[in-house]
């Protein structure tokens, strides 16, 4: 199988913006389709959740995933159980599909006793052992290159796993984006690069970005292919995402794939982007709501009868909003985290430091219940 | 004299350093529209323009690799790293690069120019929006280190940093940028880099700090002379070079010392001061030098005011130095 046969068949489109089809559909089962929808809307309604209770003030930060729910969606659904996500900001959403449980989701977002970080990182920054959903920092680009060497690890123990590593248009200025290609294209490691182009990174639109704004062309100086699909249509990011995959399972090397999407928000919940981008531009792309156009589909399709996204919703809601409530009321954090995982044991002078922390808590009142003090 | 924010201080300083010398550039990320993630560069764009004012890719050692290169073909480059976390892709750059150019050309190139970054804890960012690496730097010879801790200062000292000949680190205290106010002078001033500040005066025990901690101790030293222990709160300002008579002619005033950090303690700047202390001022001291820090462990979310040094544990540390 040569580079450019096995990515000849990769469609940029099954559906247009109206949800009509536009490319001859593979065959799929009809209860799949349907989960599909469901996952696209729980990312939705945890988005519109979070970002309540940010204004709010009951959580401090929101990535918004809102525009780019197909792009993470679609993409992920290729990837197989045993294969990693690797992500940046916007791919909880995916994570849920993947498995990361709706209630971590919730503790890493309030940072709480039960965030499985234990309140280390800011909101938004998730993780899932269990799903191979390795944690990620908040430093743009870092994660491309830990995919790739994850990649190599599972081709030297001959394990069948795929990496699929997420990182925004903004990372591809980064150096670990041209190395990690680079090393992947050497080793021919097994790794989808998906680069979700969302148009902007945060103020930084393509223009001020790169002098190259069609991203999938970079991977031609990584010796890779490299292929562009409509972000907002979610079976065009699945069918892409999977050809990728299965590639690189049946070890013909990594690929770069880049899926046009849309920030309908700003970077986060702490940013303005009216003031750097025009309304006219953000109206355009809420035209081509990923959401919208796949119910239009299912509906045509005779999948999803009148009313019946809104019983969806209402129910993805009602989970969503009774797992919030359990974890507002979360024990608080034990002070011992403060020095805990530093090291695989804590070291006698963290100790030392937390009992003198300690004795100055219990002083001044501020220490709890089962605060007490290591030994030294 | 109008009131500013120490965040509206180091735009005003940008903006004067802009007016006065047509060779200041103001660039890195989200700075140019959006005026910076925390506002420090807003309307530069739109008052000097997209040439002097203006965005760069995502990659902060291609933001200090090219500032160097401009610094050293005479533009006087003012380079922002969005936060002091995301500074150590640039870390070979600054280290390897723009702090040994002088040196290793025997004076014959040079890279006077400015990285502009915020720095510290307060802001429930986690690890990767709350750090205080001043002692990394603080490490490198041939850089200069600056961190203000007033409006006054931070316009002020930013003047300064951008005339000067080398290459300067300037940590803003993101805790401060919207929570001190203070009179600024209209126009143009400078506030001399290697200068401590009096906060405020006492002759019981002295107390260093810097950033964030300033207003800190500030609160710490009011509460211990309610108790009738009166300090000296010393800001020290520019880290590197320091201003080592002044510190040495503190610790001599009262032979009591406090510092205080945000910072992790081991290597940190404290432990710099505790050794200036042995070896030239050990005779003066009446009590063992106290730090008072952030622990030797990443920075945290949730718990980040017990990591970050309160007033009450500068207070505890202040009446034990005393009480010693």
């Amino acid at each position: 199988m040569t580079i450019v046969d096995s990515t000849s068949e990769i469609r940029e489109q099954y559906l247009g913006a109206d949800g009509a089809v536009t490319s001859e559909l593979p065959d799929y089962d009809d209860a799949w389709l349907r989960d599909i929808f469901v996952h696209l809307l729980r990312v939705r309604c945890v988005d519109q959740r979070m970002l309540k209770l940010q204004r709010s003030g009951r959580i401090g930060f929101v990535g918004s995933m809102l525009g780019q729910e197909a792009a993470m969606i679609g993409t992920a659904a290729a990837l197989r159980r045993q294969d990693w996500m690797w992500s940046g900001l916007r791919e909880g959403g995916a994570a849920l599909m993947r498995g990361l449980p709706l209630s971590e989701y919730v503790a890493q977002m309030y940072c709480n006793s039960n965030d499985t970080a234990k309140g280390r990182q800011m909101c938004n920054h998730f993780q899932h052992k269990d799903s191979n959903y390795p944690s990620w920092s908040s430093v743009i680009g870092t994660q491309i290159a830990h995919g790739v060497g994850a990649a190599f690890a599972a081709k030297r123990k001959g394990v069948d796993e795929v990496h699929a590593v997420y990182f925004g248009d903004g990372a591809t200025s980064s150096n670990p984006f041209h190395s990690a290609m680079n090393f992947a294209g050497v080793w021919k490691a097994p790794v989808v690069f998906v680069c979700v182009n969302n148009g902007w990174a945060i103020s930084v639109p393509a223009s001020q970005q790169t002098a190259q704004p069609d991203y999938a062309r970079k991977a031609a100086a990584y010796g890779m292919p490299g292929v562009t699909v409509d972000g907002n249509d979610v079976l065009a990011c699945c069918e892409a995402s999977k050809a990728l995959v299965e590639r690189a399972s049946a070890g013909h090397g990594p690929a770069l794939l880049v899926v046009n999407t849309y920030r309908l928000m700003g970077h986060s919940s702490s940013d303005d982007p009216t003031k750097y981008r025009d309304a006219d531009e953000v109206d355009s792309w809420e035209k081509r709501d990923p959401i919208a156009r796949y119910k239009k589909f299912l509906e045509t399709r005779g999948l999803l009868a009148e009313g019946e996204a809104d019983t969806i919703e209402a129910s993805l809601l009602a989970e969503i909003d009774s797992t919030v409530h359990a974890e507002e009321a979360a024990q608080p954090m034990p002070l011992k985290s403060l020095v805990e995982d530093v090291y695989a044991d804590v070291p006698r002078h963290l100790r030392a430091q937390y009992n003198e922390f300690l004795r100055v808590a219990e002083r001044f009142g501020d220490a709890q219940r089962g605060d007490g003090a290591f030994p030294l | 004299m109008p009131t500013l924010t120490l965040i509206q201080a180091v735009n005003d300083g940008l903006h004067t350093s802009m007016k006065e010398d047509p060779s200041v550039h103001v660039f890195g990320e989200d700075v140019a529209k959006k005026g910076g993630v925390f506002l420090a560069t807003e309307n530069l764009e739109t008052e000097f323009g997209t040439e002097r004012c203006f965005n760069t890719p995502l990659s902060e050692d291609g933001i200090i690799g090219t500032a160097i290169g401009m610094a050293m073909n005479g533009l006087r480059p003012v380079a922002e790293i969005q936060f002091q976390d995301f500074i150590f892709p640039a870390f070979d750059q600054i280290v390897s690069e723009a702090a040994k150019l002088r040196y290793r050309s025997g004076g014959q190139y040079t890279a006077p120019m400015v990285i502009r970054t915020p720095y510290g804890g307060g802001i429930r960012g986690g690890l990767y929006h709350s750090q205080s690496g001043e002692a990394y730097f603080c490490h490198t010879p041939g850089l200069k280190v600056v961190i203000p801790s007033t409006p006054y200062d931070a316009k002020g000292l930013l003047i300064a940093s951008i005339a000067d000949p080398d290459p300067v680190l300037f940590l803003e205290p993101k805790a401060l940028y919207r929570s001190v106010k203070g009179e600024v002078p209209e126009g143009h001033y400078t506030v001399d880099l290697s200068t401590t500040r009096d906060v405020r005066e006492g002759g019981d025990v002295t107390v260093f700090c810097y950033g964030a901690m300033v207003p800190v101790c500030t609160k710490a030293a009011e509460s211990a002379a309610e108790g009738g222990i009166e300090t000296h709160v010393v800001d020290l300002r520019t880290l590197l070079p320091l201003d080592e008579e002044a510190v040495l002619d503190a610790v001599k005033r009262t032979g009591r010392v406090v510092v205080v950090h945000e910072a992790p303690r081991f290597c940190g700047f404290g432990a710099e001061i505790s050794a200036m202390i042995a070896e030239h001022a050990i005779e003066y001291m009446e009590a063992p030098v106290i730090r008072v820090t952030g622990f030797d462990t990443p920075f945290p979310n949730t718990l980040e005011h017990h990591y970050m040094p309160d007033h009450r544990r500068v207070l505890d540390a202040i009446e034990h130095v005393y009480n010693f």
